[in-house]
């Protein structure tokens, strides 16, 4: 193949939902052997440019040039046979069956499970990603379910891999195993296309970089002639306010003690608790460290009365809370913000004011006599709204009518504007533009200050290590004890995340 | 050309509005070729069917008296269906609450009581009707049995054993070998609101009971945890609201509704028990409710409007000898539009054209 030709070239790609131009005449040309980023905020239109790419999405103008020729992908199966292969943030794997099993059914020139054992081995070798193709994909981690995907598009020998954010999922030492695999790829002259909103790993491998902002392509770039600081100037069109926070590791009070709690997984594929202690003090942030899916859930809802656990395990402000309801702990001045926003912390399909009566109606004063004050929410949330810059269009418009970071910015803010003695937060910027993810973590930091004590359940450690004072990991339901964050490293934290002793 | 569904973020308010009317309109426009297939004047027919039905005191009467059991199931559905719990057993429940009314009438008869009777048989139908419905709840929180089932089944048990009732123990001795039970008392029977009539207390009982539960789910703390529980109940639980709990709560509301209808029927309308005491109000109250988008106001509309379609199907089989099915046809396909105009409601279509390749 000539190497001057691009692999994938777009032109002018346009697509609208409603009102909103999701993507507005977008260009991106991948050569081959390249690592090419793709860089924006959330809504920036990454998502929407790279399912047009994979099919999954039309363009309601532009074209695709593939390989030199005109190329309009049907459909996820017609983009694989093209030679477009995709892994999403989210799996799409059977947690039942194997490895094997699951590649198997993927494959569109399916063979069966134990034909395919072979070539899946092959292929793992090859690229230095370890797998065992009889294992069941529930036992797997989520790095390893990570690899399953990435094997199963490389047997399909696709010219361009896809990736979306493929490392906020995995350790740093995972991450450092990923880029070896993405190095033998582009070596084989392979293009990966890598959507990621971590710049420090983008300088590292990517040598192109296309950004978007609101739908159009603002920036092209080497990444790395770029510093992080550029590139997050191009992606927010301004500066990123930096966080005032002082680390405080003062012995005062303990206001959540979970203390050797215990608890059997809800499910087959839950996670038991086993023998967690933590204390958070008054006027500190805890972080909670780890890879998903190793009972931070489970530890979230033993915390916020969602499943009760033995009396003396969970203790707010020095009384035993374990067999409390949530309400009973949120009148002892707990606060609660759950990972899922739409659904856990907020009804979709209900308003502003009932979602903030939802959280809040035991403790606010919202409710006399069985009735509701509609007066008082209205104020409470326009409160919210004015103090964390929420943006939402009509009056009290429906939960689900608002971005994800304005949506997170009102679900955190609706706790906070009570002034809780503890606030338990769970991935507090997940899926967060960065000027959202700023206010949220301020507004956190501001909240320790005042002498309130906040427990942070996040994936993200640069996050952690941003905000927290102290940092504690998470593997398979086992708390590491919390190191000052002064004294923590990446690498020491990234092994706890992998399983190793402390 | 390509026609795409996308989900809506916001519904707008003109077709909150509109949404209701072309769920009207469609099947009168199904209705006017259903009729003219049938080889009926469709202008006269549509006439006989939702005119005649209210141009006189005696029509606006007898829609009064169909709407009001129509309503009253309805609200309870509504409540049950917003918080995702699906109650299709009302005829039952307004069975039972009619036999249990009833009961007391019967043992009384022939001897004088106070005026405590009707209220006391009124509480007595809502208690039976609810604990009737609280079966196929306790099923579900207790079991998960699927309460679609198990309240469904539960009307034909209802059925027979008020056919056994009025064939058996409860037979009125003087009435031919008929089944049926003695006709009420005066005492036993609801007071007509104005002489020569057929209204009775019935309607303003179900009036306030509307008004009640429009406040009940516009205002009100429970409101709000039943109408979170059915959009989202993983939210429901970290509001700190119990599911099982209302799940019985919301049972044991409908059931009561569905149970005072039906006393109120027997002891309103037909002054005794017999097999034929509901034309199937249990099930036509879940077209209602959902006509009404599960709203109480709405379900008070869908009443009116359900019931007139009633009288006038009766009158169409009188006047143009249309079969009762015509009729029955008319209110499946209204429920069928109103929930495709749901869709319309939660969905925007568009016509998109291909993408240059």
């Amino acid at each position: 193949m000539d190497a001057t030709q691009p692999l994938l070239l777009a032109e002018g790609i346009t697509k609208r939902f409603g009102a909103l131009a999701a993507n507005d005449h977008v260009d991106l040309r991948v050569m081959p052997g390249e690592i090419h980023a793709l860089l924006g905020e959330n809504g920036a239109g990454k998502s929407t440019l790279v399912k047009i790419i994979y099919g999954l999405l039309r363009a309601d103008a532009g074209r695709l040039l593939w390989q030199g020729r005109a190329f309009a992908a049907e459909s996820p199966r017609a983009a694989r046979r093209a030679g477009i292969g995709m892994v999403f943030q989210h799996f799409s794997l059977f947690d039942a069956l194997t490895v094997a099993e699951n590649v198997a059914l993927s494959l569109d020139d399916a063979g069966t499970a134990k034909d395919v054992a072979g070539r899946l081995g092959d292929v793992s070798r090859a690229y230095g990603l370890p797998l065992e193709p009889a294992r069941e994909v529930w036992r797997l981690s989520v790095g390893e379910r990570q690899r399953v995907e990435i094997v199963r598009c490389l047997m399909q020998d696709p010219r361009l891999l896809i990736l979306d954010e493929p490392t906020s999922v995995l350790t740093p030492q995972e991450c450092e195993g990923l880029f070896e695999t993405l190095a033998r790829i582009r070596a084989e002259g392979r293009a990966v296309l890598y959507i990621s909103h971590k710049l420090e790993e983008v300088r590292r491998i990517c040598e192109a970089a296309t950004i978007l902002r609101g739908g159009r392509v603002v920036e092209r770039c080497d990444p790395r002639q770029e510093t992080a600081g550029s590139l997050a100037r191009m992606m927010v069109g301004g500066d990123v306010p930096a966080l005032r926070h002082d680390h405080m590791l003062a012995e005062t009070p303990v206001r959540l003690a979970v203390s050797a709690l215990s608890l059997p997984a809800s499910d087959a594929h839950g996670i038991a608790l086993r023998d967690v202690s933590l204390a958070v003090r008054q006027g500190e942030i805890l972080g909670i460290a780890g890879v998903a899916g190793n009972g931070q859930d489970e530890l979230f809802a033993a915390i916020s009365g969602e499943v009760l656990s033995p009396s003396v395990a969970v203790a707010i402000d020095g009384v035993a809370m374990g067999q409390a309801d949530i309400n009973e702990r949120r009148r002892k001045g707990a606060a609660f913000v759950p990972e899922e926003r739409l659904g856990h912390a907020a009804a979709p399909r209900l308003r502003l004011t009932e979602n903030a009566l939802l959280s809040g109606h035991a403790t606010n004063g919202f409710v006399a006599q069985g009735m509701v004050d509609r007066g008082r929410l209205r104020s409470f949330v326009d409160g919210v709204v004015r103090a964390f810059d929420v943006r939402k269009g009509p009056a009290d418009p429906e939960a689900r009518a608002l971005s994800g970071g304005n949506l997170q910015k009102f679900v955190v803010g609706r706790e906070i504007a009570r002034k809780p003695g503890l606030l338990v937060v769970a991935q507090p910027t997940w899926g967060v533009d960065a000027g959202a993810a700023a206010i949220i973590r301020q507004a956190l930091a501001d909240l320790a200050e005042q002498g309130s004590a906040v427990l942070v359940i996040s994936q993200d450690l640069d996050e952690l290590l941003e905000i927290a004072d102290r940092i504690a990991v998470m593997f398979v339901g086992r708390l590491s004890p919390a190191v000052p964050v002064t004294e923590a490293s990446r690498e020491s934290l990234g092994l706890l995340m992998g399983g190793a002793e402390s | 050309m390509r026609l795409v569904m996308e989900k809506r973020s916001e519904t707008p308010l003109w077709l909150m509005v509109v949404s209701p009317l072309i769920a009207v309109g469609l099947p009168v426009l199904a209705a006017i070729i259903m009729f003219t297939l049938l080889g009926k004047d469709p202008a006269r027919a549509l006439y006989v069917y939702f005119i005649d039905p209210i141009s006189d005191s005696w029509g606006l009467q007898e829609v009064a008296v169909k709407a009001t059991p129509l309503v009253l199931i309805a609200l309870g559905l509504a409540v049950c269906y917003r918080a995702n719990v699906w109650n299709i057993g009302a005829e039952g429940q307004f069975l039972l609450g009619a036999m249990a009314g009833g009961w007391l009438a019967v043992i009384t008869h022939g001897s004088t009581q106070g005026p405590w009777l009707l209220p006391a048989m009124m509480m007595l139908g809502a208690l039976a009707g609810a604990c009737w419905a609280l079966i196929p709840g306790v099923l579900r929180t207790r079991f998960g049995a699927n309460e679609i089932l198990t309240s469904l089944m539960l009307v034909y048990v209802a059925e027979y054993l008020l056919d056994y009732l009025v064939r058996g123990p409860w037979r009125d001795p003087g009435g031919f070998n008929m089944p049926q039970t003695v006709i009420f008392e005066p005492e036993a029977v609801l007071p007509l609101l104005m002489e020569g009539g057929r209204l009775n207390i019935g309607t303003p009982i179900m009036l306030v009971m509307v008004v009640a539960f429009a406040i009940l789910m516009g205002r009100t703390l429970k409101g709000f945890e039943i109408r979170l529980v059915g959009e989202a109940p993983r939210a429901a639980r970290f509001a700190g609201f119990s599911e099982k709990g209302l799940v019985l709560t919301v049972f044991a509301i409908s059931g009561a509704l569905a149970g005072l209808a039906g006393m109120l029927e027997a002891a309103g309308t037909v002054k005794q028990l017999q097999p034929g005491i509901s034309p199937g109000y249990g099930f036509t109250a879940i077209i209602v409710a959902f006509l009404g988008r599960l709203n109480p106001v709405g379900c008070l509309v869908a009443g009116i409007f359900i019931a007139i379609t009633f009288i006038g199907g009766e009158n169409a089989q009188i006047m143009l000898r249309l079969p009762l099915d015509a009729t029955r046809v008319l209110q499946g396909l209204l429920l069928f539009f109103v929930l495709a105009c749901d869709s319309l409601l939660l969905y925007r279509f568009r016509f998109v054209r291909e993408a240059r390749a």
